[in-house]
């Protein structure tokens, strides 16, 4: 009983149910518990890390950020239009890498702030103006390549996606700057405030606006960071890229246990909902499962996690976090 | 006192509680209750906030289940699994946040739970209740004298003409004329009590629990309420009230019944009671005076000013921390001006809807106004944002806890925390201190003496009522306020927490900050204020100083033209 207790409302049980998935699995599946998979799953769940990161920010608003796909998607073929050398604008230029990465990063923060500007003062659902912005923006990325997808990308840039050290430091840098931001600075304790109760946090002199603009902002940076990690992966711009992922992103973050409702959430949570989302993917993969029947399971395992948390919130409503 | 002949049962006891114990996690909340509330009879239940009244009730209507002791209902052991069950055998409960759906009408409000179907069959005028697994079973136990109710289940279409019948009936029997199809949200505070009366009437019930039915009511709006509850007691049914206002308890209730820590500390019927004898039983000990003294200095020489025409005395001295000229926003207020000095408690008096509160949260910056100024300490403020008049000195406890004063879910020090944050920020990126951070969550806990057990990570929604708004006064007060707004600051809560609320505001005078106090308790600002400010209709009609304190003449003011601008707002109110 206590045993049970202390599994359940142990932040790290989402941690746990990987380990325990791993461990149930790896005897079924072929290729499961080798190093060279593992290494596979390693460098698979980093781009989806940094988008998510970015998400469990504005979650925590009680917002939710819809456009993020299709900021992979226009930074993606954006950076590529630039530094591609076939038809890059910047071919062959030696600082064609380090600006073409700026772009794609800084094109997502504009996204960002466009999100949250239009969501603050216009005062519309974050929902219905990432909805709509998911929209306008793949539609943008499709129109502006012709639904093509560039590739000859420098080598010094395809390095940012391929070499796992590389992509590993720049993935474990934004989580944990994610984490600094909410846990130790004025931004992130305003943000839990306006995620409990806007009305209280107006009330209590947070500047409630700036603060979502800024959640919106860093959402939108690090989908634009998480187009660079992919495009490189992939070596390639594509308006397609990740286009059928978004719930793959807010369900990581909702598995890890941020709330959907707001004021409850952490980075740590994010990247425990990450690994168990990729080690299941990647399980299922392996099992050689069609695309199809794998959608299926996902589902089924990731309602099973949801019911899980549900039960789990309800023992800490009762004993305090 | 109810005559037997009306009881539905023969004994004379409706209900009784014997030795009812429960405990959460080791802390015991009730201790071995035990009373009896016979049939017919209103009983008055008060104490402290969490002195373990909303606890029993919630066992009394199946929330919670007791750990030891026994409930009887009519004769017949009471033991509710579930709020449906407690339904069912007639314990209807009427909340102190209203339970209703305003975007809804008043017959959907009355009959959500259950509305009448077409090709329903109902004997007699019957209760739509759905109990148990048929829904026939439950309702015929209770009611064996009766005529059977066979309920069928109907088809699943709403039978409107039903539905419309039943809704008058019961609103005519709460006294209220409004069409059955009138959205909730076009009512009045104590019109919407009178639709939660009619609701838990609707079930037909044998005992209704009312919890504290009168704080959001205008005293017109309470008389009619306790005119009701007198009829209903002719009826025969049976009342458990309970409520902070024990004026009201003494004069409505048979009988009277006080817990503390959990056991009950006193009973007995209404002759035996006075108010400072409730108050003494309630708190432990003697109640000296409920405010506590501080000297207070008729600062400003009393001009008779007329209604029309207020001085804005204290304007222009050199010690005048809030000053307010001529603000006004068009259907809001008119020409506000006053002055408020160091070391000063200023009250607002007037009834809900004078513009006090929308007084409040324009000077807070939360509302826009189209003319005036407003300064603090000198500097004009009113261009700034909310968040830029707290950084200038500004503090503002809202009327409403739950809806903007606490993160209800956020714990406690986190809550503490929120107002001065930026304080123990540095940096561009706002990096905070946890170091002061923490010990200045402790020092607030201290200030106001915080529940002791409680731990500063565990939700502020578990604190009590009292315990809540010491932590919305803690926040403010941390970031060291020049002016301080407070809106109904003892709202809801029981004594003990209103003097220490009390204590607080004179330790924050005392160290030379303003208070604006608004109250709808006149003996609150009597016994609190240096001089108050009587608003009535969105204007300031009287300034009244404290050697001229006068109830009468306060509610004059208040009410003054009231009749009219009540009966334009809200026909209802003039009946």
């Amino acid at each position: 009983m206590t045993a049970a207790r202390k599994i359940l409302t142990s932040e790290y049980w989402i941690l746990l149910l990987c380990a325990a998935y791993f461990v149930a699995m790896a005897p079924f599946t072929p290729g499961f518990a080798t190093g060279g998979n593992l290494a596979n799953v390693f460098s698979a769940m980093l781009p989806l890390l940094v988008v998510a990161t970015g998400q469990t920010v504005v979650l925590i608003t009680a917002g939710i950020d819809l456009s993020v796909t299709s900021i992979i998607a226009l930074a993606s073929v954006t950076g590529a239009l630039l530094i591609s050398g076939d038809q890059g604008l910047l071919a062959g230029h030696a600082a064609a890498v380090p600006v073409g990465v700026l772009v794609m990063v800084g094109l997502g923060g504009a996204i960002g702030l466009l999100n949250g500007t239009v969501i603050t003062q216009l005062r519309m659902p974050p929902f219905v103006v990432t909805l709509t912005g998911m929209m306008f923006f793949s539609g943008f990325a499709i129109w502006l390549t012709e639904a093509k997808s560039i590739a000859a990308l420098p080598s010094g840039f395809l390095a940012l996606g391929k070499n796992p050290w590389l992509a590993g430091a720049i993935a474990a840098a934004v989580a944990a700057a994610g984490h600094l931001l909410l846990s130790r600075t004025l931004l992130g304790r305003w943000l839990y405030a306006i995620g409990h109760n806007p009305k209280v946090a107006l009330v209590s002199g947070v500047p409630v606006n700036r603060a979502l603009i800024l959640a919106y902002v860093w959402c939108g940076l690090c989908a634009g960071l998480a187009a660079v990690l992919i495009t490189a992966r992939l070596e390639s711009g594509s308006p397609v890229h990740w286009r059928s992922n978004l719930l793959d992103i807010i369900g990581a973050t909702v598995i890890g246990g941020t709330s959907l409702y707001g004021g409850r959430g952490k980075v740590l949570w994010t990247v425990f909902g990450v690994l168990f989302l990729t080690l299941l993917d990647n399980s299922l993969n392996l099992l050689n499962l069609s695309h199809f029947t794998i959608m299926m399971v996902k589902g089924v395992v990731i309602l099973f996690a949801a019911a899980m948390d549900v039960g789990r919130s309800s023992w800490l409503v009762v004993r305090g976090p | 006192m109810p005559t037997d002949n009306k009881q539905p049962t023969t004994n004379n006891e409706l209900l009784s509680f014997s030795g009812i114990t429960k405990s959460f996690f080791g802390v015991a909340v009730l201790k071995d209750v035990s009373f009896i509330v016979p049939a017919g009879h209103t009983l008055g239940l008060v104490g402290e906030n969490g002195a373990g009244k909303s606890t029993l009730m919630n066992i009394l209507g199946g929330n919670l289940t007791p750990d030891d002791g026994q409930m009887s209902l009519g004769g017949e052991p009471h033991a509710p699994a579930a709020p449906k069950e407690a339904t069912c055998a007639g314990v209807a409960f009427i909340h102190q946040e209203l339970n209703l759906f305003p975007n809804l009408s008043i017959a959907e409000n009355l009959f959500l739970a259950a509305f009448p179907r077409l090709g329903q069959k109902v004997v007699r005028g019957s209760p739509f209740v759905v109990c148990g697994s048929t829904d026939t079973t439950r309702v015929h136990q209770r009611t064996t004298n009766d005529e059977q109710r066979a309920v069928s289940r109907g088809l699943p279409w709403i039978d409107r003409r039903t539905l419309r019948s039943r809704t008058t009936e019961l609103l005519r029997q709460v006294g209220l004329d409004h069409p059955p199809d009138t959205p909730v949200e076009r009512l009045s505070a104590g019109e919407r009590q009178l639709v939660e009366i009619a609701k838990a009437l609707s079930i037909e019930p044998r005992l209704i629990i009312l919890d504290e039915p009168t704080t959001s009511l205008t005293s017109r709006e309470t008389e009619h309420l306790f005119a009701l509850l007198n009829r209903l007691r002719e009826r025969g049914i049976a009342m458990i009230y309970i409520s902070h206002a024990l004026n009201d308890v003494l004069r409505l209730c048979d009988s009277i019944v006080v817990l503390r820590d959990g056991a009950v500390v006193g009973q007995g019927p209404r002759a035996e009671w006075t108010v400072d004898r409730m108050i003494t039983l309630m708190v432990g000990r003697e109640m000296e005076q409920l405010f506590p003294h501080r000297p207070r200095s008729n600062l400003s020489p009393p001009s008779e000013s007329t209604a029309a025409q207020v001085s804005a005395s204290g304007a222009g001295s050199s010690d005048t921390l809030l000053e307010v000229a001529g603000v006004t926003q068009p259907g809001i207020v008119a020409d506000i001006s006053f002055g408020l000095r160091a070391g000063e408690v200023l009250g607002i008096s007037g009834l809900m809807g004078s513009g006090r509160t929308e007084l409040a949260r324009i000077l807070f910056g939360l509302d826009p106004l189209s003319r005036g100024s407003i300064h603090l300490a000198g500097r004009p403020i009113e261009r700034l944002s909310p968040r830029e008049r707290v950084a200038a000195g500004l503090a503002f406890l809202t009327e409403s806890r739950r809806d903007e004063g606490l993160c209800l879910d956020a714990s406690i020090a986190d809550n503490l925390s929120l107002v001065s944050l930026p304080g123990h920020a540095s940096g561009p990126a706002g990096w905070l201190n946890q170091g002061t951070m923490n010990a200045s969550v402790q020092s607030a806990r201290r200030a106001v003496t915080l529940n002791a057990s409680a731990r500063d990570l565990q939700p502020v929604k578990t604190l009590s009522g009292g315990n809540q708004q010491k932590v919305v006064l803690a926040k403010w007060l941390l970031n060291e306020p020049r002016v301080f707004i407070l809106d109904e600051p003892t709202r809801g809560i029981d004594v003990g927490a209103k003097h220490e609320v009390y204590s607080l505001i004179n330790q924050l005078v005392g160290r030379g900050a303003g208070v604006l106090m608004i109250s709808s308790e006149i003996e609150e600002l009597i016994g609190m204020c240096g001089r108050i400010l009587v608003m009535n209709r969105g204007r300031i009609r009287d300034e009244i100083h404290l050697h001229q304190f006068d109830r009468e003449r306060i509610l004059k003011a208040a009410l003054h033209d009231g009749h009219l601008a009540a009966t334009a707002a809200n026909p209802e109110a003039a009946r």
